[in-house]
């Protein structure tokens, strides 16, 4: 067996000796045209001046970082303070994206517990129920929320018809309508990676704790969520993400009364500001943070695998 | 194989066929949402033997920009209100015709041939005109509501039920109405206190949306709802008690237009859809739908009573309204500053 083993990879080792920079070429076209050009093209336009309503100007200015990190007054000519607009936006959002993150978590994690837990064919059709919904547009599924959670809506007409509360609850354009509307879109992205790792959960483990007198409690914590960490991580990744670019979800659940990243990017570009080497330069430090927290995360799991 | 490359091949020559036989008879339009019945595109469609494809926008901004980002070229006809022909005349992005072009030139009301964006009609057609102002829920509001404190300084039963237009030009230029001061002023004082307004105002406003101002109204989520003329009216069709307010400082003012796009792929086609949309008849069935007012003459045997007698078409003679003014670059950075001072 172990010959076989050694004298195939002999035969891949010649077969594709020096060709390996050209294997790998598809993968970089792919990245380097739906990667690397769209955020090169965003980072030169971020640094160019602006035409007014719409488009750039070749002239080459930090202009558009300026206008992200000073405050010059209504009329652009007060000494710069610090601009706070923007940071609050992010700030927003990123509070948005972590709480909808933590209830994504919260329900994901039980759930992609209990399917990993059926048996075969029962837990495919869970699966497969928990797909179901995403095969209508996000934008249909986002406005659907919207009916459901109106002062005139069938939830408030329910609970009312059930004697819950007297008063129908006002939810549709408040900060826990963007969290549902966030919520709800993202939650089978925490699912199914928690999933994933959950199914690959040896259960001997629980009992030989359980033998070795460890709480149920004491198991979770020292042997199950170690183990499916990775898919949880994975998890709050995809969740939290997109939540911090969401725009659907502010507009239209949140009554768009205040900015998120998503819709001042989006108003750069379709609103009367036109401005799209701002817009531009919002989405670099956008990008960048993300990619701050995924090299941090990336690093840690280098570590622990090391360690 | 041979079989496989005898099929394709046909396929080929049936897929170039029918694109040259379509080539001749295309037409792209570039429209608002919900504002052209589906029937007078069949029926321009089937007059002309001609493909209609329509994409829509939900503001000028959004289309200028879509334009702009390289859309330019792809259309042949866009429907952009006053100011923002001019926008688009000053940038070059429109194509000229001559009078003569359009048998149905002479239907254009008088009053509409020499309009400041675009003096003479060289580029533009008018589509239809109509307001800008509000709707109040009368089953929650009996009071006087020809007023824009009704917006800006809402009586306590209203506050925080009003939905206001997600658009910046028009939101502002009703503000200004509100402080009387000129759209687009370059006075500090009046620029801070247009900032100041808007501020106040923002707590009392349950939410920003164009393409929902009427449902809100109609579902009952907004008792106030800042609204174009004709959406009211539909909102009032649909059920909604809400009456259409004239307010006493002014209202908005405007007229939308068809443009012929430079670098129209299809400029016959769209010559003769412009020329179309002159007729008596078919200017009619727009406005009967959309319910707003045209610009054509001798439209009136066609309308059908609801909209001859709508309120929200009929203003009155006094106070009048005012068109949207495209601001210069220097007011229109402050203007900017002022929306996401707003939003933020």
């Amino acid at each position: 067996m172990a010959g076989g083993m050694v004298k195939s990879e002999n035969t891949n080792t010649s077969t594709y000796a020096g060709l390996g920079g050209w294997l790998i070429l598809p993968t970089w076209l792919v990245i380097g045209f739906f990667l690397l050009l769209p955020v090169g093209i965003m980072l030169i336009y971020s640094f160019l001046t602006k035409e007014f309503r719409g488009g750039v100007i070749w002239d080459f200015t930090f202009a558009a970082y300026d206008q992200f990190f000073f405050d010059r007054g209504l009329f652009g000519d007060d000494p710069a303070k610090i601009e706070w607009t923007y940071i609050k936006i992010f700030w927003r959002s990123i509070w948005q994206a972590g709480i909808a993150t933590i209830f994504c978590l919260i329900i994901g994690f039980p759930t992609a517990w209990f399917i990993a837990t059926r048996t075969g064919s029962n837990r495919s059709i869970w699966l497969f129920l928990i797909t179901i919904p995403y095969w209508v547009n996000l934008l249909i599924r986002t406005i659907s929320m919207k009916f459901l959670i109106r002062d005139t809506g069938p939830l408030n007409e329910w609970l009312m018809s059930m004697g819950v509360i007297s008063e129908p609850i006002h939810m549709i354009n408040t900060n826990f309508a963007v969290q549902l509307g966030l919520f709800y879109s993202y939650l089978p992205f925490m699912v199914l990676p928690i999933y994933a790792s959950v199914e690959r959960y040896n259960f001997a483990l629980s009992e030989a704790a359980a033998d070795l007198y460890a709480s149920r409690l004491t198991t979770l914590r020292q042997i199950i969520l170690p183990t499916v960490k990775p898919g949880i991580i994975a998890g709050c990744i995809l969740v939290f993400v997109p939540s911090l670019g969401a725009f659907l979800a502010p507009d239209l659940l949140g009554g768009a009364k205040t900015f998120m990243i998503g819709s001042l990017i989006e108003e750069q570009f379709k609103g009367n500001a036109g401005n799209w080497p701002f817009g531009a330069a919002v989405s670099m430090i956008l990008l960048s943070l993300v990619l701050i927290v995924l090299t941090y995360y990336a690093r840690q799991q280098s570590k622990a695998e090391q360690g | 194989m041979n079989k496989i490359l005898k099929i394709s091949a046909s396929a080929l020559a049936m897929t170039l066929a029918a694109n040259g036989a379509l080539a001749e008879g295309k037409l792209s339009i570039y429209h608002w949402f919900e504002y052209i019945p589906q029937e007078l595109l069949d029926k321009f469609a089937a007059e002309y033997d001609v493909e209609v494809t329509m994409d829509t926008f939900d503001s000028n901004e959004s289309m200028l920009a879509s334009l702009k980002a390289g859309k330019l070229g792809t259309y042949d006809v866009s429907v952009p209100g006053d100011y923002m022909v001019e926008i688009m005349g000053s940038e070059g992005m429109l194509d000229t015709f001559k009078p003569s072009e359009l048998s149905n030139f002479g239907n254009i009301m008088p009053q509409w041939v020499d309009v400041g964006f675009d003096n003479g009609r060289h580029s533009s057609i008018p589509y239809q005109w109509g307001t800008t102002s509000f709707s109040v829920n009368r089953d929650n509001y009996k009071g006087d509501i020809n007023t824009t404190d009704i917006i800006f300084n809402p009586p306590a039963e209203l506050r925080g039920k009003i939905n206001v237009l997600d658009s910046q030009g028009e939101l502002l230029a009703l503000a200004s109405l509100h402080l009387d001061i000129p759209q687009c002023t370059t006075n500090r004082e009046q620029l801070k206190a247009l900032n100041a307004l808007v501020q106040e105002a923002k707590p009392y406003w349950a939410s920003f949306s164009s393409d929902a101002a009427k449902d809100v109204l109609v579902s009952g989520d907004a008792s106030v709802g800042m609204i174009w003329s004709g959406f009211s009216a539909k909102a009032r069709e649909e059920g909604a008690n809400v009456e259409y307010a004239f307010p006493k400082q002014g209202y908005v003012v405007w007229m939308d237009n068809v443009v012929l796009l430079k670098d129209a792929p299809n400029r016959d086609n769209a010559l003769k859809f412009m020329n179309f949309l002159l007729e008596p008849e078919n200017a009619a069935a727009v406005t009967n739908y959309a319910q707003y007012t045209s610009g054509v003459t001798g439209t009136e045997p066609f309308l059908s009573d609801a909209v001859k007698n709508s309120p929200e078409s009929n203003p009155p003679a006094t106070p009048v309204g005012s068109f949207v003014e495209a601001c210069s670059q220097d007011v229109q950075k402050v203007y900017d500053t002022i929306w996401t001072n707003l939003k933020k």
